[in-house]
């Protein structure tokens, strides 16, 4: 048995992290970090993918152990020496004084357990409590972080619960045991913006309330400054900049952290005017009374209902709304992937159905999207093939073209999906939405599987290729702010309908609709003084 | 409650399902065995047939109906029994009646009662073994994955899944009967007449037979549960501190049973009239042995008679393999 490790330092320092490091195989994920935090006190590891802040998170509660991870270093966490800590004085840390809320909250939980019984079950290993007693407190908790009729609702399995509802039996989850430190690993990543508010506000309550450190994990600055006292910027395994969120965010010393900032797309930042005349062009695509239906009879879902909308000449339509507002769908009847139930797209004045060339579409997931057994190269030639051109030599040359006009090199031609990263991923589909000369694109979320800088990137691509081609953009997205950086006119949808449509500076600056000012209130700030303020603004209706 | 109402639904719906797919199963093996070209009544009677014989068999599978009225007629039987001539007396076959034997003489029902309860206790005996040793050796290896005995249990069940039953079954008796003889050479005893002795005399039957299939369920287990460990709800529970034998015996084991749960299924139903090697090893006689039997004397009513109740319990297998997913994961049921 090793002794526990309570020394002076740890009584009032919740974790103490002293150089460390954490290699897999040949790659250092995390290279020399050293970090403090007081109890009670909230930090945020932020920074892009790959950059180790989620490895620090796992190496806290010694996740690591047992994977072939090399950690070195020494991590100090609630009085317990994580790296000479036994087995058993590990799972007495995890859950009872450090407990961990993941990314994903449908993954996170088991699927085939009622949401009360997984509770109760961590509570009781780390308790001698009696099932009963356990079960009323997974209901306590749940109460506690917001669950309506908690001890009903405790029965559910989680594909019964919203993702929102998920994410707060995760956080109940954590509580039950009351911790000392909460680590909070993407929170609010996989979740709506209003619902994101929801929950950081929670996590914010219940840290006033119990005392509880928090470290936050996010590649989102706005989410670090609604949220936490201090903040480390991570790049490439080393911190790049530590102080406090206002210094940090407010006056960044390190080169890095301007670079991240500047690449945050801001909602309160008009875009710049390029075009007096945007608006006013001739319409390319017209959509009018578009409506969708899933499923048959009783289960009928209708995912769009009732839209019209008009794309003009060389402009940017942003389509904003949250998860199930039938954005996707409304993207796939534009572009003809979907026939709509009822209603009409006209293409250039004329009635269109199933696809046409000159409407093009750039997805999501760059890496679903490509065949992963297939050259990029290839990938791009497929539409000039489909069009009937047989000539390899003119494929070669119009492909090496136009990989090289979104920024790629010739040479890749002969490379596959996997050899590149998510943002040139991106760039390829946007290559193979170019080949087929198209007047209109579709984006359905082009940017929202990538960091902020690569984002900036991949949206400057496609401002400048509208520039230069004339190309008018459908802009599909989840992301305020990014929508507002690249659109002329923003069309704000919810539940299958437009609720608000106009010019971008007039939806955002002036909103109508009151979902509209809804979504625009839960989008975080980036300063953390005016984040403050939302948050109070976001309690008063609450407790009005 | 409403997901329970749900659920007799889609019990209801699988049920009905089954009787579909047994109707379906029945049409086709009638047109198959006795729409097929050549004279059926030769066919059936045996070479050797006089021309009395073959009128009288012409006459009573209604060769001068068309296909349908017969396949209609032999509907009528299934449900309601008929009555049919032996030349000398009239004799009742009641239902579900599958019609006479040519060779015997038989009711091919009396045929399949008479055999049935012998390839059920090979079977029910064998599955419980194959699930416990298969299931255990996965769940195990999976675990202790990239150790020593993992690779143990790894080439284990290789070998299982390389060798024949007669040869496994062979040295288990020579061993177990020749050469030590801690039990007799097996020979079939009802359970009915003695429970103590039937299970006795089952007991290397059914370890050869089970031997061979859990390797199959070891490496499908293993798999299952190589996939539902890496899922993200059980890095939730290890990261809470739950021992490792609850993470793996409860959350990763509900998750891998689903695939388990539809092989075992399968190889249930199949087992009852396939089990043909192992029957004819340990000189059970089951339904295999007689299926194998009445399609080498080309018996076209006993064959077709069998083939429809093993495919019975292949359908039954099947639905009651869906009805426990549902009821493990209701999610099965919304979809």
């Amino acid at each position: 048995m090793s002794p526990v490790q309570t020394t002076g330092d740890a009584r009032t320092n919740l974790v103490e992290v002293t150089d460390l490091s954490v290699e897999f195989g040949e790659v250092r994920a995390v290279d020399g970090l050293s970090f403090r935090l007081a109890r009670g006190a909230a930090l945020a590891l932020v920074g892009e993918s790959g950059s180790g802040k989620s490895t620090v998170a796992s190496a806290l509660l010694g996740l690591h152990h047992g994977t072939g991870a090399r950690v070195r270093g020494s991590v100090l966490v609630a009085g317990t020496d994580v790296q000479r800590a036994s087995g058993e004085e590990l799972r007495r840390l995890r859950g009872a004084k450090a407990a961990m809320v993941f990314q994903d909250p449908l993954s996170s939980l088991d699927p085939y357990y009622a949401i009360g019984d997984q509770i109760a079950e961590v509570y009781r290993v780390h308790t001698r409590a009696s099932r009963r007693a356990a079960r009323a407190r997974a209901v306590r908790v749940l109460e506690r972080v917001g669950i309506p009729d908690a001890a009903r609702r405790s029965r559910a399995r989680p594909h019964e619960f919203s993702g929102g509802m998920r994410q707060r039996a995760l956080i109940a989850m954590a509580l039950a045991c009351e911790p000392d430190l909460l680590i909070a690993d993407e929170p609010t990543t996989a979740l709506d913006v209003t619902v994101q508010a929801q929950i950081l506000d929670l996590l914010h309550t219940l840290r006033e309330e119990t005392g509880m450190g928090l470290l936050l994990v996010t590649h989102d600055v706005g989410v670090a400054a609604e949220s936490v006292d201090e903040v480390l910027v991570m790049r490439d395994g080393r911190a790049v900049e530590h102080g406090p969120v206002t210094a940090v965010l407010g006056a960044p010393s390190a080169a890095y952290t301007r670079e991240l900032l500047g690449a945050v797309p801001r909602v309160d930042a008009p875009r710049e005017t390029r075009k007096a005349d945007s608006g006013q062009g001739e319409a390319v695509l017209e959509a009018t009374g578009l409506r969708r239906e899933f499923g048959r009879g009783r289960r009928t879902l209708t995912a769009v209902d009732g839209v019209s909308l008009t794309l003009r000449r060389g402009e940017t339509l942003g389509v904003v709304g949250e998860s199930g507002s039938g954005k996707t769908t409304l993207g796939r009847m534009l572009v003809g992937l979907l026939e709509p139930t009822a209603g009409e797209v006209r293409f250039e004045g004329r009635a269109r159905r199933g696809v046409d060339p000159a409407v093009q579409m750039v997805f999501q997931d760059p890496v679903s999207s490509l065949n992963p057994r297939r050259s990029v190269g290839e990938s791009v030639a497929d539409p000039l093939r489909a069009r009937g051109e047989r000539d390899e030599g003119r494929i070669r040359r119009r492909v090496t073209e136009l990989l090289e006009r979104v920024g790629l090199e010739g040479a890749h031609y002969d490379r596959y999906p996997h050899e590149f990263s998510g943002g040139q991923r991106q760039r390829v589909g946007i290559a193979r939405a170019l080949a087929a000369d198209p007047k209109v694109i579709v984006c359905d979320e082009p940017v929202s599987a990538l960091d902020v800088t690569t984002q900036a990137q991949v949206v400057a691509l496609l401002g400048e290729l509208q520039r230069e081609l004339g190309i008018a953009l459908v802009f599909v997205a989840h992301d305020l702010a990014v929508v507002r950086q690249v659109s002329d006119r923003v069309a704000v949808m919810h539940r299958g309908r437009i609720v608000e449509e106009g010019p971008a500076d007039e939806v955002y600056g002036a909103p109508r609709d009151p979902y509209t000012r809804q979504l625009l209130a839960a989008v975080p700030a980036l300063d953390p003084e005016a984040a403050a303020r939302r948050r109070a603004a976001r309690r008063e209706p609450a407790t009005a | 409650m409403s997901v329970f109402g749900g659920l007799t639904g889609f019990v209801l719906r699988r049920v009905l399902g089954a009787v579909a797919t047994l109707f379906a199963l029945s049409v086709i093996v009638y047109v198959v065995f006795y729409a097929a070209p050549g004279n059926v009544a030769q066919i059936t009677c045996g070479p050797r047939c006089s021309p009395e014989q073959l009128h009288q068999v012409a006459q009573q599978l209604r060769l001068d109906d068309p296909l349908h009225v017969r396949y209609w007629h032999f509907l009528e039987g299934l449900v309601a029994g008929h009555d049919y001539s032996t030349g000398t007396s009239v004799e009742h076959c009641p239902a579900p009646c599958l019609g006479v034997s040519y060779q015997s003489g038989r009711q091919v029902m009396s045929i399949i009662t008479a055999k049935l309860p012998v390839s059920l206790s090979l079977v029910a005996g064998a599955m419980v073994l194959w699930l416990v040793l298969g299931v255990g050796t996965g769940v195990l290896s999976a675990w202790r994955r990239g150790r020593t005995s993992e690779r143990v249990l790894t080439a284990l069940t290789l070998a299982g899944t390389a060798t024949p039953v007669f040869v496994i079954g062979l040295v288990l008796m020579i061993v177990v009967c020749g050469e030590f003889q801690w039990l007799p050479f097996p020979q079939y005893v009802n359970l009915t007449d003695d429970p103590e002795q039937w299970a006795w005399n089952l007991l290397l039957p059914w370890l050869s037979l089970a031997l061979i299939e859990a390797a199959a369920f070891a490496r499908l287990t293993r798999a299952s549960m190589l996939e539902t460990l890496a899922e993200d709800h059980i890095r939730t529970f290890r990261a809470y501190g739950v021992g490792e034998r609850s993470v793996v015996g409860r959350h990763a084991l509900r998750g891998a049973l689903a695939p388990v749960i539809a092989l075992n299924a399968n190889n249930v139903g199949s087992a009852v009239g396939g089990a043909v090697l192992t029957e004819t090893l340990f000189g059970l006689p089951g339904i295999g042995q007689e299926l194998v039997h009445a399609v080498n004397v080309v018996d076209l009513p006993v064959v077709v008679g069998m083939v429809l109740v093993v495919g019975f319990f292949v359908v039954i297998a099947n639905t009651v393999a869906d009805v426990l997913f549902a009821v493990a994961d209701r999610r099965v049921v919304l979809a």
